[in-house]
Order: C-alpha cells, then structure tokens, then sequence
C-alpha cells in the first residue's frame, strides 16, 4: 500500500474541546499544526455536554478555588492526584473568562456577568453548603463552547483534516513519539502525519457498555493506539454513571436538571435522595446519586410497569425557568421520553458517560509511564488521565479539563517544539506496517466474526459484569468473556471492502480500539478488592474498619494497564498539591 | 408504543468505487417495539447490509451528522420517529450538494460560506481581566441563532442556494452572520454588512422560508435575513 508522508511541528488528534483548546495555542504561537478528526470539528461529542463549566468566579455568592480543589479531591474519593486538582481549579476562571472572550454566548446575571448554576458537589467553605459554581449557556453549554473553540480556530487558521481517522501512534526505538498514522475517509488513503509534538484528544469511549450517555464515534481511539503502542492505561476500572439517562434511550439528562430544583421520586413519589445524602440530597455526588437510583429499584422501588426506572420532577418549576433555562432537556423529554417535563416527570436511569481513568499524564499534559515523560507524546481531555477526577468525576469538571489541560498541553507543546532541534528522526518502517497490516487485514479475513454482533456481545459483557454495582465472581467471569470477545475482534470480517466512505471498515477499526479499552476496564475492575468511588463491589462493603469499603492501606493508588500480558501495575497517588496543604483522607458523605 | 414491525425503506445508493450510476435500493428492516427514531432503523439497516453508509454521532439532535432527505424532506434521522413515516420510506442525500457515497455529501461548499461570514467575535479592546458584561437582555439577542447545529437541513432545502451554492451565502451561514452582528460584544457590524452588500450573497433570499420549515433546532434563518436587511437599510438612508 502507498503511503504519503507529511510533515507537521504539531499534530493534534480530535478536534473536542480539549484538541481545539490546544490547537489555538499552537495555531496563535505560529507554529505549523495539523489536527485530525473522524468528524467535522463541531460534531465532536464535547456537543453535548450541557450544564456548565465550573470555575470559582464567584458571581453570585462568594467562591474560592480552594473550595473547589476540596470537593474535586473529595469528589475523587482521594485517588485524584492533588497537584494536578490544584492547578486546574487555580487555572479555571481564567479559562473561562479566556473563552468568554472567544465569545462564547454564556447566559447572564442581571449585572452583567456570567451565570453560575448550583451542580452536585459543588459546595462553599469545604463542604459546607452548596454554592454557584457551574457556568452555563442554558442546557447547551458544550454545544456554545464547542462551536466558540471552534470559531477561534478558524480566526487562528488551524489546518483542520476533518474525517480522517488516526490508525495509530508511531514511535521511535528509544521511545519517544514521531506523529501517528491516519486514513482519510473519503478515499482510503493513508498518510504518515509526522511531528515533532502529536497530542491526543481523543476523548472517551462510552461506547463499551450497551447503554450510554457517549455518541457513536466515543470509541475510545486513543486510548486503543497508546496501548498497541506500549503505553499503559491509567484508573480504568473507575467509570462514572450519570445518574439521569433517559430510561431506554439513553439520552443525557444534565445535573443541570437538578440544580435548577429537579427532584429524583421512586414509585411512592418520595424524594429518597434524603435518605442517602441528608446533607447534599439530590446534588450529591454523581456516583453516590446512581448507587442509590439502582439501590430504590432492586427494593422493588422503581417506577413504570418493569418498575426499571426512577422519575426526575421538574413540574414544581416556575415553566419559565425550564424554557429558559433548560430548553434543550425539555426538547431531549418530549423527543425521547415522551413526556413534556412541564407536565409530567421524566423518567431516567443511570446510564455509563465518563470515563475517568485514561492515557497517564501530569498536569503539564505531557504523557509520563510511572514519572518517566515519553518525549513528544501528550494527552488531554477524557482520553487523559491527569488524575483529576481520580475514581468518581465532579460534575462540569469534564469542561473544565479539557480547557485548562487543552491549555497547559498545548502551552508544554510549544515549548517542547521550539527547544526541539530542526532535524527529525526517521519512522521504523515496522510500525508503519503494523498499522498497515489491520487495515490489510479487513481486506483479506474470510469466515470471521461480524463487527454488529461482536460489539454488542461486547457491551452486553460489560454492562452485566462491570456496572454501577459489581460482583466478585460477576468480575472474574467477565475477564474471561472479555477475552473471549477479544479474539473475535482479531477475526472480525467485513463484507463491504469499498475504498470510499467505508463505514464498515471504520467501525471494525474502532472495535479494535474499544476491546482494548474494555479489557483494560474488566481487568483493572478485578483486580482492585476494594470500593471506592464508581468502583463499588460486594466483597467490599462498608465496615467500620474500612467505611464505604475504602481500603486506603492497599489501594490508595492509581492502577496501569498494559497490553502486552495485559499486565497490571500500580503507581502512588500524588496527595502533596503544588501550594496548598494536603486535603487530608476523610471518609466520603455527602 | 410501536410493537415489532417491518419496515419497508428505498435507499439512494451510490458508490463510486463500484457503481457506474446511482441506484434506489429497496429494502426492509425488522424493528422492535424500542425502535423509535430512523436512525435506529439505520443502524439496524447497516447490521444487514454493511455498505450501507451515512453519517452519524450524538444520536440526540446536538451534532447535526445525520441530515438526509427524508420522504422529500430534509431532517435529521435522530430525530425523525419511524412511526410518523409513510412507507416506504425514501431516503436520499441532501439536496444540491455533490455525493460522496450513499447519503453522504460533500460539505466542502457549504462549510465555505459559513468561513466566508467570520463566524468569530472580533473586539479590538484590550481583553480585560474578567469577562466582557453582557446584559441579560442583549445576551437574549443571540437566542435562537447560537443553536445552529450546523447540520445543512436549512441550506440544501433552498433553491436559491442550489442555484448558487457557490455565490450566496445561505440560511445557515446567514443565521450566523447575525448571530454576530448581534453579539454587543463584537466591533465589526459595518464590515459584516459590507462583507454580504452584493447582489448574490445575501440578497438571493427571496424568503421561501424552506428554511424555517425544515430547521431541526426551529431555527429562523429568514427572520435572521430580514433583519440584516434592515441593517443595511438603515446604514443606506
């Protein structure tokens, strides 16, 4: 196969909001950028994120970054490293006052400034209350700043290759990392994108359970292209189900609901949230929200004729608030649920969204395996792990990330290129071929598997032995269904062998980057014997020893997953922030 | 709620690497009673027939991938309940731009025109410490043009952006340069008025309204157009 070869000082793989918040630093730094994108840069999922960023601006009651580093490294259930905590919520209302500028069209106070929502978690004075920290544009805040970060990249000329899909990362002998390789969709055709900086924004990959919040291109590509690439996968037993999906659909339904005054009712129409988080009720954090949506329906609590689901109440609501305020979730219930939120309760089910494990990086965006930074090579956003968001993510933090690490990976990136010397090293042909020989293989494999079909035994996998709550043996059974999952996707077989447009070939190459993303979660879930955060099992419940089964002696750490041997591997939490005192281990009650 | 059905659909097919010429394909897919909206029915279709291709990601309404022509309409399959569907259903690629493959189309154009607008804030003030103040009121301005999904139901349901695909603007692009113009928060009205003062770009418009009815957001590019005809009105008298 010919294979054309280009040359970049920065190459930048998702057009989110994390790569395109990178790619203004490097576009507006001068420097010669590529980014690459399955889809046109505004369908990137960042779309539909919808209740806000959060930054400690203060515009309606008084607020302090240090607050928010405290609810982030609680909302983590202190597997968030600290430092990297300390320098996102101290970077984040310039950030947001940054994209402010860029015009993003966020709702407003009637002096002027910024409106700021209350979201679960987010609380004043460590803790104590909650407070107004999400800033929002209505119920479309990603849409509004995804289409901004966008806007701003056309103003900075960004080199934009929209529906091009990366194949994988080429490295060096010694390691460090020279570009990626990539297909264009229209043609078929390969090309070399080498840098001397490549970035991968990748975003999440949602996509490996039967029900999700995630679009369909959330296939987690980078997170599949680091591990073939040797590179190990951080946290990834630690997902995070929101609490309010549409029941059968899936469809999100942001916290946002909630902040404004929504109630979550089970069949009695009791607001049993205060039975669980007297304090924080029903904005409490999200995985403590969902443990007990699912606790209320196994109790036979659940409404609807399969009593499958719980109600979220919004008809107490002045209606013009929703109209205003939440236009887009009144649009999302009449169109999926059926029910027009004014009138009558939406029903919703927790439902797989984040991912909150990922590439390992530090807080500079540079990617590091234990302390050690692989030259070249930086992640940010979802596809990232920083930690930030350690084993349970805040609300509205997911914005934040990928404006403050879209920022500082960029920022390291044009540090990186310019102290670089001109000349570049040469790719090994044998990681060319290694990408090749996936996309030959498609072209070839007869009697194989069908992509449909082995993705959903997939999801269905990972939905029944790796959800909200998880079993003991339901975990080491799925190890093994997922390995068996795996080695269909070796043989998987498409019918249609087309060079333009092939969706199937598209789609049996992100089957290739999901399995690898699940088996990294399967794995990792097994193995880690304690609960904490999103990661919930039987064999380790609340005792007084270790309250809500947190086992800090053995498991105050982050996992790494790697492909090869699909060995484990474990490295320490940062608890020492850059500034500030440590936040010291608490048990976790909201 | 819909029980398990068939469903008939004809299909606009065409690819290029093996058809010599399009072709409409008759198909029909089993749907079950959690089956709703036609891109379900899409991705069941694509499970059958794997070289069925089409473009779709956020399954809700927010990224605008899948816009096709639907029994003569253009929509968003996601969006689109099977059920309010007379079959059988024809499905074809939007109108008036070239096809890739199947019910993909080459947006090269349409995106162009949206550029040509500088879909970007420009403000020459020093950026300030904090955020620009914007009243709740002139924030309100910008409702109902930020929405745009970009998704080319509005634009490729116009015959006059059909005619001139490459010298007028069109509903979408259009709806954007006001979403500009009426931000208080950018300096360049005038320029953005000069920038669409020519007989083609904006003035094509001759208010069908294709636009308005089709829009999947319930956007209004028409109302958006007269009011940057006003604008300019004013500025000439």
């Amino acid at each position: 196969m010919k294979v054309a070869k280009r040359t970049f000082d920065a190459v930048i793989v998702g057009a989110g909001g994390a790569g395109m918040r990178a790619a203004i630093q490097l576009s507006e730094s001068g420097l010669k950028t590529a980014v690459l994108s399955k889809v046109f840069p505004t369908r990137s999922h960042t779309v539909a994120a919808q209740g806000g960023v959060s930054a400690s601006l203060g515009n309606s009651e008084p607020d302090h970054w240090h607050w928010h580093m405290y609810d982030t490294v609680k909302g983590s259930d202190w597997l968030g490293d600290q430092d990297a905590i300390e320098f996102m919520c101290k970077q984040a209302p310039q950030v947001v006052v940054e994209l402010e500028h860029y015009g993003m069209p966020f709702d407003r106070l009637d002096n002027g400034k910024i409106y700021q929502r209350p979201f679960g978690g987010h609380m004043s004075n460590f803790g104590d209350k909650p407070v107004r920290r999400a800033c929002a544009a209505a119920d479309r805040t990603g849409h509004a700043m995804l289409h901004a970060l966008y806007q701003r990249n056309v103003r900075a000329n960004t080199q934009f290759f929209v529906e091009w899909m990366a194949l994988d990362l080429l490295r060096a002998e010694d390691g460090r990392v020279l570009g990626v390789i990539a297909m264009e969709m229209e043609t078929g055709d390969i090309t070399v994108f080498q840098a001397k900086a490549t970035l991968f924004a990748t975003g999440g990959a949602g996509r490996i359970f039967a029900s999700s919040t995630n679009a369909f291109i959330n296939t987690g590509d980078g997170l599949g292209m680091a591990a073939r690439a040797g590179i190990p996968l951080e946290d990834m037993e630690f997902w995070q189900f929101h609490p309010t999906g549409v029941a059968g659909a899936g469809v999100l339904i942001t916290e946002g609901v909630r902040g404004e005054g929504g109630i979550l009712r089970n069949s009695a129409g009791e607001r049993f949230m205060e039975r669980y988080a007297p304090n924080a009720k029903d904005l409490a954090s999200r995985d403590v929200v969902s443990r007990a949506m699912v606790t209320e329906i196994n109790e036979g609590r659940g409404c609807g004729p399969a009593k499958d689901h719980v109600l979220l109440d919004i008809t107490h609501l002045d209606p013009n608030t929703i109209m205003t305020r939440l236009p887009g979730i009144r649009e999302i219930s009449i169109q999926f649920a059926g029910v027009d939120p004014i009138k009558a309760p939406i029903p919703v089910v927790p439902t797989c969204h984040y991912q909150m494990g990922g590439i390992p990086t530090n807080y500079l965006g540079e990617v590091v395996v234990h302390d050690q930074v692989v030259p070249g090579f930086y992640a940010a956003g979802e596809c990232a792990c920083a930690s930030v968001h350690g084993a349970n993510r805040l609300g509205t933090n997911s914005l934040l990330d990928l404006l403050v690490f879209g920022k500082s990976s960029g920022e390291s990136m044009v540090d990186f290129i310019k102290s670089e010397p001109a000349a570049v090293q040469d790719i090994p042909q044998e990681q060319i071929d290694r990408a090749l020989a996936r996309v030959d293989r498609l072209d070839t494999q007869k009697d194989g598997a069908n992509v449909h079909e082995t993705r959903a035994a997939m999801q269905r996998t990972m939905q029944n032995h790796c959800g909200v709550f998880r079993f003991k043996d339901m975990l080491a059974q799925g190890v093994d269904k997922i390995t068996e999952v795996e080695a269909a996707v070796r043989q998987t077989e498409i019918k249609d062998k087309s060079k333009v447009w092939n969706t199937a070939r598209q789609e049996a190459l992100e089957l290739d980057n999901l399995i690898e993303v699940a088996k990294a979660t399967m794995v990792s879930a097994n193995a880690r014997t304690e609960s904490r955060g999103a990661h919930v099992r039987d064999d380790a419940p609340d005792t007084p020893q270790h309250p809500n089964g947190r086992d800090d002696e053995n498991w105050l750490k982050h996992t790494l997953w790697y492909k090869e041997g699909s060995r484990l591997d474990y490295k320490p939490v940062k608890l020492k922030p850059l500034s500030v005192e440590t936040i010291a281990l608490k048990t976790r009650a909201y | 709620m819909a029980a398990t059905r068939t469903v008939q659909f004809k299909i606009y097919r065409y690819d290029p690497d093996k058809d010599a010429a399009p072709y409409m394909q008759d198909i029909s897919v089993e749907l079950e009673a959690t089956d709703h909206k036609l891109l379900d029915a899409l991705v069941k279709l694509k499970a059958k027939d794997d070289s069925l291709a089409f473009r779709r990601s956020c399954r809700e309404g927010v990224c605008g991938s899948d816009a096709m022509n639907i029994n003569g309409k253009n929509g968003l399959a996601c969006l689109t309940d099977i059920d309010s569907l007379k079959g059988p259903i024809v499905l074809r690629p939007l109108p008036g731009l070239p096809v890739i493959r199947d019910l993909i189309v080459d947006m090269t154009q349409f995106f162009k025109q949206y550029h040509s607008i500088k879909p970007y804030v420009v403000n020459f003030d020093p950026a300030p410490e904090r955020e620009r103040l914007q009243s709740p009121e002139e924030r309100e301005e910008l409702n109902g043009l930020y929405e745009c999904i970009l998704c080319a139901c509005c634009s490729t349901s116009c015959p006059s952006f059909w005619w001139n695909p490459d010298k007028f603007v069109g509903p979408a692009g259009l709806l954007a340069a006001y979403r500009f113009i009426a931000d208080t928060r950018d300096q360049t009205t005038n320029e953005r008025l000069d920038n669409l003062e020519d007989p083609y770009r904006l003035f094509r418009c001759h208010t069908i309204m294709n636009c308005v009815d089709v829009c999947p957001k319930h956007l209004n590019p028409t109302k958006a157009i007269g009011k940057i005809k006003d604008l300019m009105l004013q500025r000439a008298v």
